[in-house]
């Protein structure tokens, strides 16, 4: 990678955001439709990239973690930690607006009976106990590799929480893509596209911005170790 | 303000909030990294002005 981009990367991702972000704002209040659902469906266009931004933050935490254990590249213990902690904030968020919406639609702020969303907490939960797990080790070679196994465990039930959807058997939760392809309009689509790229650039900023944070910790610490 | 309105209000206010919360928990570590990075400057100049300590035989 060349120095400009490696020292541009963060301003330009930011910059990326912002625009993205501002657009599919845009686009969601002044361009999508309001359907049959009425305006809580304007919901959807953040609860549901932000739930596979989550998705996105497991996989390439798990990813990495991979890189770790198969390549031992250096750092990606740090990039899978980084892309997990990202993931559970974004995870939280779309338990929170799901509950929002369920509130409004189904009138409970969370229904047991539901795979999609008892699915999505496991996994939810899941990558949170990764914290319990990295921090009951002291620092070094075996909390990364254990901490990566962990993270590859995890990526295998995000197809499952994907596909949850399509398992069940009872529909209550809407389903946004079927067999078909898309269940919605050509602009609602254009403008969920939009909002689906907005929030993995709003996630890359943040994921390079946490990184660039912890990987001068590191170094430090090793300045200050060298010193003393 | 319909109730619906409110509900959609609310979910956009909360994402807002937690990422606003998430850049300012960045922006107080790295508070915290140049705080480290000037004490650790200030230590370097020290010691690279401190004259060196010659080992000198006791007895």
């Amino acid at each position: 990678m060349s120095t400009w981009s490696r020292n541009n990367r963060l301003p330009a991702l930011a910059t990326l955001a912002l625009i993205l972000t501002a657009a599919s704002i845009a686009l969601i209040f002044f361009y999508a439709p309001v359907d049959e659902d009425g305006l809580n469906q304007k919901i959807f266009y953040f609860h549901v990239p932000i739930a596979f931004t989550a998705y996105a933050c497991f996989g390439w935490g798990g990813w990495k973690a991979l890189r770790h254990l198969w390549k031992r590249d250096e750092g990606a213990d740090l990039e899978s930690y980084v892309a997990i902690h990202l993931g559970v904030i974004f995870g939280v968020l779309t338990l929170v607006t799901g509950s929002i919406w369920a509130r409004y639609r189904w009138g409970h702020w969370w229904v047991w009976s539901e795979d999609q969303l008892v699915l999505f907490l496991v996994l939810f939960r899941f990558y949170c106990a990764y914290f319990m797990l990295r921090y009951s080790l002291p620092a070094g070679p075996q909390r990364a590799n254990l901490s990566a196994v962990y993270a590859l465990f995890g990526v295998a039930l995000i197809p499952v929480s994907v596909l949850a959807i399509r398992l069940s058997q009872r529909f209550i939760h809407p389903i946004a893509f079927d067999k078909g392809g898309p269940n919605m309009a050509g602009s609602q689509f254009l403008t969920f596209c939009v909002a689906v790229l907005a929030m993995l650039t709003v996630a890359a900023t943040l994921y390079n911005l946490e990184l660039a944070g912890k990987r001068l910790d590191v170094r430090l610490r090793e300045l200050r170790e060298a010193l003393q | 303000m319909t109730t619906e309105e409110k509900y959609v209000a609310a979910v956009y206010l909360v994402v807002f909030v937690v990422l606003l919360a998430y850049v300012f928990i960045i922006g107080l570590k790295l508070q915290r990294l140049e705080r480290e990075l000037a004490e650790l400057t200030e230590l370097a100049l020290r010691n690279r002005d401190e004259p060196e300590r010659k080992a000198v035989a006791i007895g």
